[in-house]
């Protein structure tokens, strides 16, 4: 979709948002918005921010994601999903060769909740959070329950290179295959990097991996 | 004003390894083990005198200062915060509204008063402290904050809005965390904070004294630590935009009988 096609469609969004927002829903759902709710919002908080440490105040810029995510109530419509997602998924970057590395490491990787935070230091790693949300491994308790469990990943899947594939992509960048998908743009938003990836699609796919046993 | 060392000794005792294992159950033998001596008391007391030393330029204490229910009414203030101020002509929450005492009533500069909001487990902040204070002085009385004015709606209305917001680079929203029931994030449960039966006690429990880190903490600190996580830039200590949340969650989780300052994971 062109810029100005993506425009318009919005701008259609925009009214049939502002009507959805009339009927009451139950106050714990994600509510429908219109834009100049948005631009409201985002003024108070280019207003009532500063940058700290490695976070600075670029990160309050929407992108296009974000902006059909939060006006939609995480359900835009199906034309926007197909289009954003295949925007997302064009962005992938893709490594050459395997895209399979050393579980061990993801394994760490997987643990750690660092990065991008401002108290984090420019030379601290970041981790992937993954067990803030995933069960993975049998052996770690301490898992968190916002993401579906990943335990038996590759059991379940088989270690083929479309599933390879499908895995990193899905770490890179989950809002190419589910656009309002709670869970982080790891690679996309520079997070972890391709190496870190290739270990997470390890941890989650290699037969040896714990979350395979 | 150190906090007595056998105390901070009895909490790192008290307080067992296995939180990750059944932390419920272990907060519970916690709470119970602590409740004669709660460790709470201590931060009012110091509070209180807080409250009462003389200090700034114009060397006065803030015992005058209005909390909502005219100078120096303490009993009950803090439960029908956040509200309205006409003389500031602003929605404050209890954080904010120290912070003009200390401006109004002591001469403090705000750059001065607010140079260390956020303590840590040597040296709480006299912004802890004092919440500590006037909070407990709301222990029984139901949380009633500002619903009526135009500006309380608008920080309500600002506030829900800025809970659903997804931003920065993960993507998160409050409700990212905090938006679906029976979730956890490592072994923390996670309360629902746009309906009431969640919001009430934990609107009603908070500042609170956090028995993981041995700290006292308040609510513009939760709202501070919570946007860290969320890998965004740092709000702005008492702006309209923290205080909008605040009032977002507590007008969602008011009614509750104020039962704190409590005591955390």
């Amino acid at each position: 979709m062109n810029p100005v096609t993506m425009k318009r469609a919005l701008r259609l969004l925009c009214i049939a948002a502002t009507l959805a927002a009339c009927s009451s829903a139950p106050v714990s759902e994600r509510p429908f918005t219109s834009a100049s709710e948005l631009l409201e919002v985002q003024a108070v908080l280019k207003r009532d921010f500063h940058a700290r440490g490695s976070a600075g105040l670029s990160r309050l810029e929407p992108d296009a994601v974000q902006q059909a995510c939060n006006l939609n109530g995480n359900v835009p419509p199906e034309f926007l999903v197909k289009a954003l997602e295949a925007q997302q998924m064009a962005a992938i970057k893709f490594p050459q060769g395997s895209l399979v590395g050393d579980w061990k490491r993801g394994q760490r990787i997987a643990q750690s909740g660092r990065g991008l935070q401002w108290n984090d230091g420019p030379k601290d790693v970041a981790g992937g959070s993954c067990y803030n949300c995933h069960q993975l491994s049998p052996q770690e308790s301490s898992h968190g329950t916002l993401g579906p469990s990943l335990r038996g990943f590759g059991k379940l899947r088989g270690n083929t290179p479309e599933i390879q594939k499908y895995t990193y992509g899905r770490i890179y960048n989950a809002k190419a295959y589910n656009l309002c998908s709670q869970m982080p743009r790891l690679g996309h938003s520079g997070t972890l990097s391709e190496s870190q990836i290739k270990d997470l699609v390890a941890y989650l796919v290699n037969p040896e991996s714990p979350v395979n046993k | 004003m150190q906090l007595p060392v056998i105390f901070l000794l009895l909490f790192s005792l008290g307080a067992p390894g296995a939180f990750a294992q059944d932390s419920k159950k272990e907060i519970e033998k916690y709470q119970q083990m602590i409740a004669d001596s709660s460790p709470v008391e201590l931060f009012e007391l110091q509070g209180e005198a807080l409250w009462r030393k003389r200090q700034g330029p114009k060397n006065a204490s803030l015992e005058q200062c209005d909390l909502g229910l005219g100078a120096g009414a303490l009993r009950g203030a803090y439960a029908q915060l956040p509200r309205y101020f006409k003389d500031a002509d602003r929605v404050m929450d209890l954080e904010t509204r120290l912070l003009h005492c200390m401006g109004a009533l002591q001469g403090r500069s705000r750059e001065e008063a607010s140079k260390r909001v956020f303590g840590n487990e040597n040296q709480p902040s006299e912004m802890e402290l004092l919440s500590a204070y006037v909070a407990g002085e709301s222990r029984g009385a139901p949380m009633a904050p500002g619903t009526a004015h135009p500006k309380e709606i608008a920080a309500y209305e600002l506030g829900r809005k800025l809970f659903f917001y997804r931003a920065g680079p993960w993507d998160f929203s409050c409700t990212s965390c905090h938006g679906e029931e029976g979730k956890r994030i490592r072994m923390q449960d996670l309360p629902v904070l746009s309906t009431p039966a969640a919001a009430r006690p934990v609107v009603a429990t908070w500042p609170a004294y956090r028995v993981s880190n041995s700290q006292f903490k308040t609510m513009q600190w939760r709202i501070n630590d919570c946007y860290r996580q969320m890998r965004m830039p740092e709000p702005n200590y008492a702006s309209d935009l923290t205080i909008a949340i605040a009032t977002y969650l507590t007008v969602t989780g008011k009614g509750e009988p104020y039962r704190g300052p409590g005591t955390k994971r």
